[in-house]
């Protein structure tokens, strides 16, 4: 009871402070990309897009900020033995985030914010890169901490049997870190990409407001690289998967037995861990062989040979993930991508030689396709992290040995009432304020924009 | 000086750090409707802070994060220990955040006036149970041989425990009077001045009975620590300064008084981080809790590297933010 209290508390609360994180570390760059437009060329429509964008970032950011708080905390408060047993390494990358890119970014967000009056131009566009690059160095660390769970490295085992670091380096250059990082910091571009593209969409459709052209083509622009170089790396993780949690991978197929030639299934009736023969729809042939091992007829082990052989390694034990999670999640990702990058397309071939995309029919799937970066990013984590069980750290550490023992079932129920009720209210907050200035009628460019002109700061 | 010892200090004197700058946002905090008044002198008072209180906040991540890499042990007994007081503190923090961000987003006396409650118990109750919490680490809580917590959420409550928290608040309301003294002009200068003199007094006393308590209760015997001393003398001082108007020099004695009192508590702890009061052999020490070394080395060589950096470009954002605000200008200016 109290194992998956914590667990669902974890779930949500991560999940939670996974739809804003991507937004930050996106629109931060977009937002800074449009400053640097204005810098360049001085035209004040790129300034008052900036504030525009920039107001969205911020109202993000609040909420961001305090939900990652209770993910700082939560390690201790949850996941004791976990954090005793693995702080030496796993604290390490959280340490260096919070020193090296939380005070840069939460400084530099302030200058940002009421700096606009005090700072020259140059050194105001700084502090935009500034926060932009905290946002993108935060995400380093944290998933460096993540990827070691997956698949530890760079320790050893002391004599009392905890793992301590012995190669920073092997942490860092984890290749399921690598290629985790950069498949983040790709779908955060694509998340807030699709933020921009359905604010401007919206505000073209709906009020005319032609400026959001500009903001319309650059969010295409960034979007439609990201999504498919996004999918590149995603299917190169599969390969990674494949060699250090073959679970993973085989879990993602519902796949029991061994294949080789493996094909993927792209809908199933049924399925499960009680249900191993479910009925598969559509096969297509040799694909799961190319994304869990990058060739044609590559070998996928299936999940009841991993399961003896992980029981004569660690002993007896269940240890295949939540089978139905992984199939779906997987999907629910890839289908999702496939849309978005049909819509970019889509609105590319609208944008051919030099004109904004008009078609009513476009600006109105642009803005409903806000909703599916969130879920891709949501089922993408259900699927590394539920992956991942029964282990909380891969090979070494068992999930239900991980949780704190001093905290009671009460305890547990009480801080999942409250924070039940405080993010219920900011998550509306949120919505409504966010949906509020995306449909603001955008402000004039504050003071004429000449080489040396100030622009009021925005106060709380 | 060893390597644990050394992180010891480095995580003593980052909460030091987050108590001189976070504790004059937390005062701001509480007494912005006081020293405020109406709402452009509210505003002007948040705006104080408004570009200076995320990056402070981070102090407290900070230090978390490297009680965790450091030592942990601390860290896993700590958290999972003090797990209720932590969900009420982590509920004050995300109010007390959300209302700077979001208080000036619309335009509604009802908004604004929920948001300055939040804003204002919000600061007020994480300084408190921070404070509960430093105070139990000396005092003791009942820890097994295996350095779980056994205790309840009752037992968090122990008396020298909330009296480091009340002190802590106290020092919180000087310290953010005199910071906005030296921050503000015309009548929000006054009135926080005004308030300054009227809390430091009391504060003063408070300390001294913290200096007393936290040396009785460390039973050290009667080896004078310099500290509680300092501590005691910056806040009398700040006391007498905040009579004679002096707002920069009071503002130092406060920030003094600050760093002296959290520094009164992890001097007298050293070189345990908890004490057991089931048995002292159950103590959790820098020793039993700690990292490897290899781990200690590499964070070392992190810290010399970075926080040089972030003192400067803190340093610098002060600089930037140095002139005084007064509610004049907020009576034209239109939120974001
Ligand atoms: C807009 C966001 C987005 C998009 C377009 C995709 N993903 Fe993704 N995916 C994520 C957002 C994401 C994520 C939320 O960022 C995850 C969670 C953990 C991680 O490293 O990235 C993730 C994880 C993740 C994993 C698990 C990695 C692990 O277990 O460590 C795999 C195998 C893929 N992705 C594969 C794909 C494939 C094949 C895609 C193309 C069809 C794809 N992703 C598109
Ligand atoms: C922000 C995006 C993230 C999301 C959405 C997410 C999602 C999840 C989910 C769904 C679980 C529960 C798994 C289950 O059902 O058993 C979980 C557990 C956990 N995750 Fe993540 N995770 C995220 C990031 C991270 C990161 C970056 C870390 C580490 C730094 C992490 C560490 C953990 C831990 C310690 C648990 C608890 C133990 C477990 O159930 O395995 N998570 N997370
Ligand atoms: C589960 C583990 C996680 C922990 C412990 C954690 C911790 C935190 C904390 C404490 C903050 C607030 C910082 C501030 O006050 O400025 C924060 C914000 C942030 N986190 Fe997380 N985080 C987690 C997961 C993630 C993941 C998976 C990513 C990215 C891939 C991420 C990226 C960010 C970014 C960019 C911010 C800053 C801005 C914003 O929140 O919108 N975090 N996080």
């Amino acid at each position: 009871m109290s194992l998956d209290l914590a667990r669902w508390q974890f779930a949500l609360t991560s999940i939670n402070h996974f739809l804003f994180v991507p937004v930050t570390i996106g629109l931060a760059f977009l937002t800074a990309l449009l400053q640097t437009a204005w810098y360049r060329r001085g035209t004040p429509d790129y300034l008052r897009l900036t504030r525009f964008f920039g107001t969205l970032l911020v109202i993000n950011v609040a909420v961001g900020v305090v939900t990652g708080l209770v993910q700082e905390f939560e390690f201790g408060m949850n996941w004791s033995a976990y954090s005793r047993l693995v702080g030496d390494i796993f604290g390490a990358p959280l340490a260096m985030e919070g020193l090296i890119a939380f005070f840069l970014e939460s400084t530099f967000l302030g200058l940002w914010i009421f700096g606009w009056d005090r700072l020259s131009r140059r050194v105001h566009l700084l502090t935009i890169w500034a926060v932009a690059v905290g946002t993108v160095l935060s995400a380093a660390f944290i998933m460096a901490a993540n990827s070691w769970m997956q698949h530890p490295v760079g320790y050893a085992m002391n004599r009392a049997g905890r793992p301590q670091l012995n190669d920073i380096w092997a942490v860092l250059t984890n290749p399921v870190f690598l290629w985790g990082y950069l498949h983040v910091l790709l779908a955060s571009l694509v998340t807030a990409a699709g933020v921009m593209l359905a604010v401007s969409a919206w505000q073209l459709r709906r009020r005319g407001r032609e400026i959001f052209a500009f903001s319309l083509r650059l969010s295409l622009i960034v979007l439609v690289p990201a999504i498919i170089l996004a999918i590149f790396v995603g299917s190169e993780l599969g390969v990674i998967e494949a060699r250090y949690q073959p679970m993973k991978i085989a879990a993602a197929e519902a796949q029991w037995t061994t294949c080789q030639p493996c094909s993927f299934s792209l809908f199933q009736i049924g399925g499960g861990n009680n249900d191993h023969t479910p009925i598969q729809i559509i096969k297509i042939p040799h694909l799961l062989s190319l994304l869990a091992t990058n060739s044609w007829n590559g070998k996928v082990v299936g999940l009841n040979p991993l399961q003896a052989q992980y029981a004569a390694k660690y002993g007896p034990g269940y240890y295949v993930p939540n089978v139905f999670i992984q199939y779906w999640s997987m999907r629910v990702m890839a289908y999702a991508a496939g849309l978005i990058v049909l819509l970019g397309l889509w609105g590319l071939w609208l944008m051919r030689r030099k004109r904004t995309p008009r078609s009513r029919w476009f600006l109105f799937a642009a803005t409903w396709a806000v909703i599916l970066p969130f879920v891709m990013n949501t089922a993408g984590w259900l699927l590394t992290e539920s992956g991942r069980q029964p282990w909380i750290v891969q090979g070494i550490q068992l999930t239900r040995n991980g949780v704190s023992p001093s905290v009671s079932t009460t305890d547990l129920v009480i801080s999942m009432l409250a924070f039940g009720v405080i993010y219920t209210a900011i998550g509306i907050l949120d919505a409504a304020l966010m949906l509020r200035y995306s449909r603001r009628e955008i402000a004039e460019a504050p003071v004429p924009a000449g080489p040396d002109s100030r622009v009021p700061s925005m106060l709380y | 000086m060893t390597l644990v010892s050394f992180w010891f200090l480095l995580i003593a004197i980052v909460w030091t750090g987050f108590f001189i700058l976070e504790g004059f946002d937390f005062g701001v905090g509480m007494l912005h409707g006081v020293v405020g008044g109406d709402e452009a002198g509210r505003r002007a008072t948040i705006n104080t802070i408004g570009p200076l209180w995320d990056g402070n906040e981070v102090w407290l991540i900070v230090a978390g994060a490297a009680m965790f890499a450091a030592f942990p042990g601390w860290y896993a007994t700590m958290f999972s220990g003090f797990y209720l007081a932590l969900v009420v503190l982590l509920g004050a923090l995300i109010v007390r955040g959300i209302s700077f961000e979001y208080r000036g987003k619309h335009h509604d006396p009802r908004w604004r006036r929920t948001f300055d409650g939040l804003l204002t118990g919000g600061s007020l109750v994480a300084p408190l149970l921070i404070g509960v919490a430093l105070g139990d680490l000396l005092h003791g809580l009942p820890i097994d041989s295996r350095q779980e917590y056994t205790g309840s959420f009752w037992t968090l409550l122990q008396p020298y425990g909330l009296y480091t928290g009340v002190t802590l608040v106290a020092i919180c309301l000087t310290h953010g009077a005199t910071f906005l003294a030296l921050k503000t002009s015309g009548d929000l200068r006054s009135r926080a001045a005004g308030l300054a003199r009227m809390t430091a007094p009391v504060t003063a006393a408070l300390v001294l009975g913290f200096a007393l308590w936290t040396h009785a209760i460390a039973g050290k015997g009667l080896l004078i620590n310099p500290v509680e001393i300092i501590a005691v003398l910056a806040v009398i001082a700040a006391a007498w300064l905040a009579f004679e108007d002096l707002e920069g020099w009071a503002f130092a004695a406060t920030t003094i008084a600050m760093a002296a009192s959290v520094l009164a508590i992890f001097s007298e702890l050293y070189p345990r981080v908890m004490v057991s009061s089931t048995s002292p052999a159950f103590d959790l020490t820098i020793h039993n809790t700690a990292s490897g070394s290899y781990a200690l080395t590499v964070m070392t060589v992190v810290v010399a590297i970075f926080l040089p950096f972030v003192l400067a470009y803190t340093a610098w954002t002060y600089y930037v933010f140095r002139r005084r605000l007064s509610d004049q200008e907020f009576k034209t200016q239109p939120t974001a």
